[in-house]
């Protein structure tokens, strides 16, 4: 059992372990109909071991929850050290009938690039950090 | 099984047409793209075609111009002119670069027909009669448009066989994917410009190289390679740093100048992607990727009419700076039947805004929201978004606002969105907003309304006879 001082401390090490995950890949949201499809490509091969683990179709249907997805499907592509995800019923019946600004779902990609993500040390390395701006 | 019933067999080039593109060769065939949608930027194909002069070799240079909506939009416009109806911007594309692309025969294929590609292929003779440069042979594909009685009816068939039921509106328009192979047809008889409606966007590259390389209809590796070269293409500045930049992490030098792709297409199918001499923007392992997985759904089988294409085992492998190779891509045999989109006038969309600024003005702009949905209440499905506190995640009923108290934003603009079959019902949207400066809440300003016509999408899979290819040339 931790007591609260443990546990102040273990949540220093996870939040120092915690990046957004734009830091270990990018994305790009395309969209058909009320289908939205969201890229996660690893900035480095050694990062994506990680995103599979933790980038998974629970946790995307998580983060657009507010959307209401009908399914979330994920593919993976090893070669190219990336995943597809593909969200249904997101786009509120898609660009012709939703009565959102972005009907495309176009800004949906930068939500999914805000998912805390768990990188250990040793591959922190791999991340992508700004440099502060001058 | 996959003789193609729609298309009647190629007719050979005749010996005095001396036609751009020889068929059965193995040298590379470059394929410029110089538009991703239509009203894309018309100073982008000049440093493509100068690029693929540089480099020599048998080139084509594409335009892209159709996104899902744009036809229904160019059906509309030509109801109200019979010679309109197909891309606006076609002379600020074609001018600075037609008399180029005759003199060094890189024929020019694009679907900037949209809804009326006889009267595009007419504008072009009629740009190069006042350019005062010789008369190209121009090509319309045509047979996407399903106008008849005979197609209408299967389309209703199709319709409520897809569960896609038309709703009780008057169709805008309803066309047909077609594939590459009116395009090839077009180029072995010696177009100079092909001019097509709704064809798949890959189908822009699959064509030229059907025409250039005489691959097999059914060489489904190859052509699975070149569709995803012309799925690498047909976004334009996608794959060379447009819609890429995020300062920090993916700085993209020259943005306000990026440039347009090039694919140098290989005999076995795999290609290069460069970008445009002297440009802006940047090409390399990571902007490739995300343009190769941009709307995509299954990685193993991207539909298109001319094959199913599969990336689970491709690679993409940056081999000199800006040079980037994609190969590995392997097909299955194409679709027996094709996509229709069939577009219905479904009545109208009626958007307002208003903005608050300073002290409380997220609560003034709530207070607003609230008056809204009140005043509007039983008139149709309603939307209320605050620019500035949530526009992108928030849903229709007001929920996510709803469920996050005011954070005291200091720079909202309220938006309301509502959708009427009646014009008149919708209008009372725009009536609403303004009455807000005398009868809202305090302060609010910069009041704009609109009133668009909505189209609604059905989508169906349609037998292949249904669609026949027509080829015809002007010459």
């Amino acid at each position: 059992m931790s007591t609260p001082d443990a546990m102040d401390a273990m949540n220093a090490r996870n939040a120092m372990d915690t990046f957004e995950l734009r830091h270990a890949a990018h994305g790009r949201t395309g969209d058909k109909g009320d289908r939205s499809n969201i890229s996660v490509i690893a900035w480095h091969a050694a990062l994506y071991p990680l995103l599979v683990e933790q980038v998974t179709e629970t946790a995307v249907a998580r983060c657009f929850a507010d959307r209401r997805p009908v399914r979330v499907t994920r593919h993976l592509l090893p070669r190219l050290h990336a995943m597809n995800f593909v969200l249904d019923g997101v786009l509120d019946g898609g660009v012709n009938d939703a009565l959102n600004l972005d009907s495309h779902g176009k800004a949906l990609s930068f939500l999914l690039l805000a998912l805390p993500l768990h990188v250990p040390e040793p591959l922190q390395a791999h991340l992508r950090i700004p440099r502060p701006r001058t | 099984m996959d003789a193609q019933p729609n298309v009647p067999p190629s007719t050979p080039s005749s010996p005095t047409s001396s036609p751009p593109l020889q068929a059965r060769t193995t040298t590379a065939l470059l394929i410029g793209c110089a538009a991703g949608f239509s009203g894309d930027r018309t100073d982008a194909a000049r440093p493509v075609v100068d690029t693929m002069i540089r480099l020599g070799g048998p080139a084509v240079l594409i335009f892209e111009t159709l996104a899902e909506r744009t036809l229904a939009l160019a059906q509309l416009a030509r109801q109200r002119d019979p010679e309109a109806g197909y891309e606006p911007l076609l002379d600020d594309m074609l001018r600075p670069v037609l008399a180029d692309c005759l003199a060094h025969r890189i024929p020019i294929v694009g679907n900037f027909g949209a809804a009326n590609p006889l009267a595009a292929a007419r504008r072009v003779r009629a740009i190069a009669a006042e350019l005062g440069i010789r008369a190209p042979a121009v090509a319309v594909v045509g047979g996407d448009a399903l106008v008849t009685p005979r197609q209408r009816e299967a389309l209703d068939h199709a319709l409520r066989a897809a569960d896609a039921a038309p709703p009780d509106a008057v169709i805008a328009s309803a066309n047909a994917y077609l594939g590459a192979d009116g395009i090839a047809r077009a180029l072995r008889d010696g177009a100079d410009v092909v001019v097509t409606g709704r064809v798949a966007d890959p189908s822009l590259t699959v064509g030229p190289a059907l025409a250039h390389f005489g691959w097999a209809e059914d060489d489904w590796d190859r052509l699975a390679g070149a569709t995803m070269a012309g799925h690498l293409l047909e976004c334009g500045a996608q794959v060379c740093g447009g819609y890429y930049a995020d300062p920090g992490f993916k700085d993209v030098p020259g943005l306000a100048r990026v440039g347009f792709p090039i694919a140098r297409l290989e005999a076995d199918g795999s290609c290069v992607v460069m970008k445009a001499d002297g440009t802006g923007g940047c090409l390399d392992e990571h902007t490739v990727k995300e343009q190769l997985l941009y709307e995509l759904h299954d990685p193993a089988a991207y539909l298109t009419p001319d094959v199913v294409a599969d990336i689970s085992a491709a690679e993409v492998v940056e081999i000199a700076p800006g040079a980037v190779r994609l190969s590995g891509v392997v097909g299955h045999a194409r679709p027996e039947r094709l996509k229709a989109n069939v577009f219905f006038a479904s009545g109208w969309l009626a958007e307002g805004e208003i903005s608050y600024a300073g002290p409380g003005a997220e609560g003034r702009a709530r207070l607003a929201a609230q008056v809204l949905r009140e005043r509007l209440a039983g008139v149709g499905r309603l939307r209320v978004d605050l620019i500035g506190v949530a526009s992108i995640l928030g849903d229709d009923d007001g929920g996510w606002l709803a469920g996050h108290a005011d954070g005291d934003a200091r720079d909202v603009r309220l938006r309301v969105a509502l959708h009427h079959a009646d014009k008149s019902q919708a209008e009372r949207v725009g009536r609403e907003v303004t009455a807000l400066y005398t009868c809202g809440p305090a302060g609010g300003g910069g009041v704009r309304t609109g009133l668009r016509q909505r189209l609604a999408l059905r989508s169906c899979l349609i037998p292949r006879e249904l669609a026949p290819v027509t080829v015809e040339l002007l010459r």
